[in-house]
């Protein structure tokens, strides 16, 4: 039987890495670590570029559509890397038979996102295929940035140092849950919704309040395990994480513990790590406090001094574990 | 969330786990029968607070480890029927058959569709009339009186498109086969949710006959430690019995509707276990007078092999006896991302969590 | 095996619940489950109730760890 690609192979953990490993990088001759944003350095004129496409059933979904999605994913890949983004392009393919009203809103919703975030959309492009040639409509956004020469480590974490902090901005596993519950597949109402944000404002107050901010990085697609696990294994270092500061609403915990799933797995589309210098942990929390994107941050570990790549979480019962990197999907299950 | 956070103390869980350390008198190893407890066990992280001479082996209580190779052979040949639907409790999918498993079906366009419960499989037979829907009874007396519900549901509403492919199992018959085939331990802790259906009783014959400590548990971290607590009391006292710690969901009679409903629809039958080979009276096959919803009976599908014993020796793992890197497969053909055996399936099957720590899960964290 | 969670009756229609775990709502038959009413709470099995919970019991498993002397005093 011939080798196909798996739904597996997208699901942003260990066999989405064999792919791009043993597909992309070696043929495309990519040498620096992978990151979210690629730091171009060309006769002085250095910018983040980076690109992202995106797919979502449904369209539509509690707390934004994929217009949304498709402007803060790219945003919030350049905002991370510590760059200020500044443009962006958008390619739209469209399965013919998409309502035009739904494509009117979804690109308006593009347009006041880009609006809040304060980058302009310059330039993009439009196919229609056939029906069933694609899944309604695909857009593909890439984007560009500035970024500060003192910024340039973030987002390889290169000035990272045991005992720095870990911090996130926020409850985590919203997204996906309410994307999951947008499908009308599995019989649950739920009042979570998607907590896609543009955060490139929150992460120019985080930057500007601490010089010490040592890494960053959106907890998307694979989650915070994913993201934690990466981390660990390029830094060659230990990650301790407190599962009981990790916060997260109590309707995602419910049906997370139905549905058997581990919300440190799943997607965030308005949610970062930070690693500050230990020091600097308060002043970095309170200001993502003072942000409606930042209210329910917490300080969820730190940073071992022990040379082991690998990520402990110390449970809400007092025990430890190594938290995982995810390997395909998460499916509901009943044992 | 009420019944679940203070079960999860970890003031509470330190008490009791302070308890164990002293009163723990040389090795002894218990048997987590259910996989939710071998989860949970994995998920709180429950081995770093054991002392080194305490051991938890798991059992044969996880439907994914112990569902037989030609049962998945046969879901992935009625799969490949035209105008067929499977529903599938998410669990099966990556279950690996012969050459195939539902998840490869998936990908090469089946119409594979995951459900919570069997009533959506139902729904979903009734909104889509011509064609037929095939859903997978799996799991122990905790899952099958849902399956049974659902099937009379079917015959109510006349629902002429649904049909079922039954793994359904019962638990005792598979307890006695591993305390029979010489496994070396000390007590059960014994699947709560199955109990809390069926009611203490069932394992009552396992002290009485084989001296054996059981004892039914919850599935939070505190009910797990206060579990292990009571078994080595036992073991201590030299006084195996049939203890309840789950008291809030287990009562001595358990469920009487439930047991009314699964005894009205489904007759014992002899059913193979990976792993174990065929247990007598171990299986839950519809009665003749539902046989109508019956998938095998229904209609005919290819089945690629009914054969069940492969290379791997998941078996052996499962009851005890050997270790994961005995196995010839271990980490050559079999690996947590390409499975061969149920254990390397489950995400926290032996072969699997072995794989990932080396087996080194419980200590060094330091 | 068996993944089955502790969830609230929010209402019922005929054999049908509407159940909430962490304010999530699900549907549990209750094919099984004898006089239950809104408020009580149940474990949720592939939707099912196959158990009410007894609140009770667990008040009392809780009270008696709790009353149990320290490990430490025992030594």
């Amino acid at each position: 039987m011939s080798v196909t690609i798996t739904l597996n192979q997208g699901s942003g953990g260990k066999q989405t890495h064999r792919l791009i490993e043993n597909v992309f990088v070696k043929r495309f001759g990519i040498a620096e670590p992978l990151t979210d944003s690629a730091l171009v350095r060309n006769r002085g004129m250095d910018i983040v570029f980076t690109t992202d496409s995106f797919v979502v059933d449904p369209l539509f979904f509690p707390g934004g559509n994929i217009g949304k999605l498709a402007v803060c994913g790219t945003v919030n890949d350049l905002a991370v890397s510590g760059a200020v983004p500044v443009c962006l392009s958008a390619a739209f393919i469209i399965e013919e038979g998409l309502p035009e009203g739904d494509l009117v809103e979804i690109v308006q919703s593009m347009a006041d996102e880009a609006e809040k975030a304060d980058v302009k959309i310059v330039t993009g492009d439009t196919k229609v295929v056939e029906k069933g040639k694609c899944d309604k409509l695909f857009i593909t956004t890439s984007g560009t940035g500035t970024i500060n020469p003192d910024q340039w480590h973030i987002s390889i974490g290169e000035r990272i140092k045991p005992g720095d902090k870990l911090i996130v901005n926020g409850s985590l596993g919203n997204h996906a849950l309410a994307v999951l519950g947008a499908r009308n597949q599995l019989s649950f109402r739920t009042p979570v919704i998607s907590d896609c944000a543009s955060l490139n404002h929150l992460i120019g107050k985080v930057l500007k309040i601490s010089g010490n901010i040592h890494f960053m990085r959106d907890l998307t697609r694979g989650g915070l395990a994913t993201v934690l696990n990466e981390l660990a294994a390029m830094i060659g270092t230990g990650i301790s994480i407190n599962e009981g500061s990790v916060p997260i609403d109590d309707p995602v915990k419910g049906l997370c513990e139905m549905l058997g799933f581990d919300p440190l797995y799943l997607a965030n589309e308005g949610k970062i790590l930070i690693v500050a210098r230990a020091g600097d942990e308060s002043k970095v929390l309170d200001i993502l406090k003072s942000d409606p994107l930042g209210k329910d941050s917490h300080i969820i570990g730190e940073i071992m001094d022990d040379r082991r790549s690998r990520v402990i979480l110390n449970t809400v019962s007092g025990g430890k574990r190594i938290l995982e990197m995810p390997s395909g999907i998460q499916l509901p299950r009943i044992c | 969330m009420k019944y679940i956070d203070e079960f999860r103390d970890k003031e509470l869980v330190s008490k009791l786990a302070g308890h164990i350390k002293n009163i723990a008198r040389g090795d002894l190893t218990f048997m987590e029968v259910c996989g939710g407890h071998t989860s949970a066990i994995h998920r709180f992280g429950i081995k770093s607070f054991l002392p080194g001479n305490i051991k938890l082996i798991s059992g044969p209580g996880c439907p994914v480890c112990v569902t037989a190779t030609s049962f998945i052979n046969k879901a992935v040949g009625c799969s490949r029927l035209k105008d067929v639907i499977i529903t599938t409790f998410g669990d099966l999918i990556r279950v690996p058959g012969t050459t195939s498993s539902l998840d490869n079906e998936r990908s090469n366009g089946a119409d594979i569709r995951i459900v919570f419960s069997g009533l959506e499989a139902l729904e979903i037979a009734i909104a889509n009339p011509n064609k037929r829907v095939v859903f997978l009874g799996i799991g122990f007396e905790t899952t099958a009186p849902g399956t049974a519900v659902t099937i009379k549901e079917a015959a109510t509403k006349r629902v002429e498109n649904f049909f079922l492919l039954s793994a359904h199992k019962i638990m005792p018959p598979a307890m006695e086969a591993i305390i029979k085939d010489g496994v070396n331990i000390d007590g059960f802790i014994c699947p709560g949710h199955v109990a809390a259906i069926t009611g203490s009783g069932i394992f009552d014959f396992i002290p009485v006959k084989y001296k054996l400590g059981c004892v039914i548990t919850g599935f939070e971290p505190v009910d797990i430690t206060q579990a292990i607590l009571m078994l080595i009391s036992q073991v201590n006292s030299h006084d195996p019995k049939n203890e309840i710690q789950y008291r809030r969901a287990v009562t001595k009679d358990g469920n009487l509707m439930a047991k009314k409903q699964m005894e009205e629809v489904f007759e014992t039958c002899d059913a193979f276990w990976r792993g174990f080979g065929i247990i007598p009276g171990s299986g839950l096959a519809l009665k003749n007078e539902f046989a109508e919803f019956d998938a095998e009976k229904s209609f005919t599908f290819d089945v690629e092999s009914k054969e069940d014993d492969g290379p791997c020796i998941c078996g052996e793992i499962l009851r005890g006896k050997k270790s994961p890197p005995d196995c010839p497969l271990f980490g050559k053909g079999c690996i947590p991302d390409n499975p061969i055996g149920a254990c390397m399936v489950s995400n926290e099957g032996a072969c699997n969590t072995w794989f990932k720590y080396s087996n080194n899960e419980c200590n060094n964290y330091t | 095996m068996c993944l089955s969670i502790p969830a609230r009756i929010i209402s019922i229609e005929g054999n049908m619940a509407e159940v909430s775990c962490g304010g999530t709502i699900f549907k549990a038959g209750l094919q099984m489950i004898e006089n239950a009413k809104p408020g009580d709470y149940i474990l949720l099995h592939a939707g099912f109730a196959i158990q009410k919970i007894s609140d009770e019991e667990a008040v009392e498993t809780i009270r008696l760890i709790k009353e149990m002397k320290d490990a430490m005093n025992d030594i």
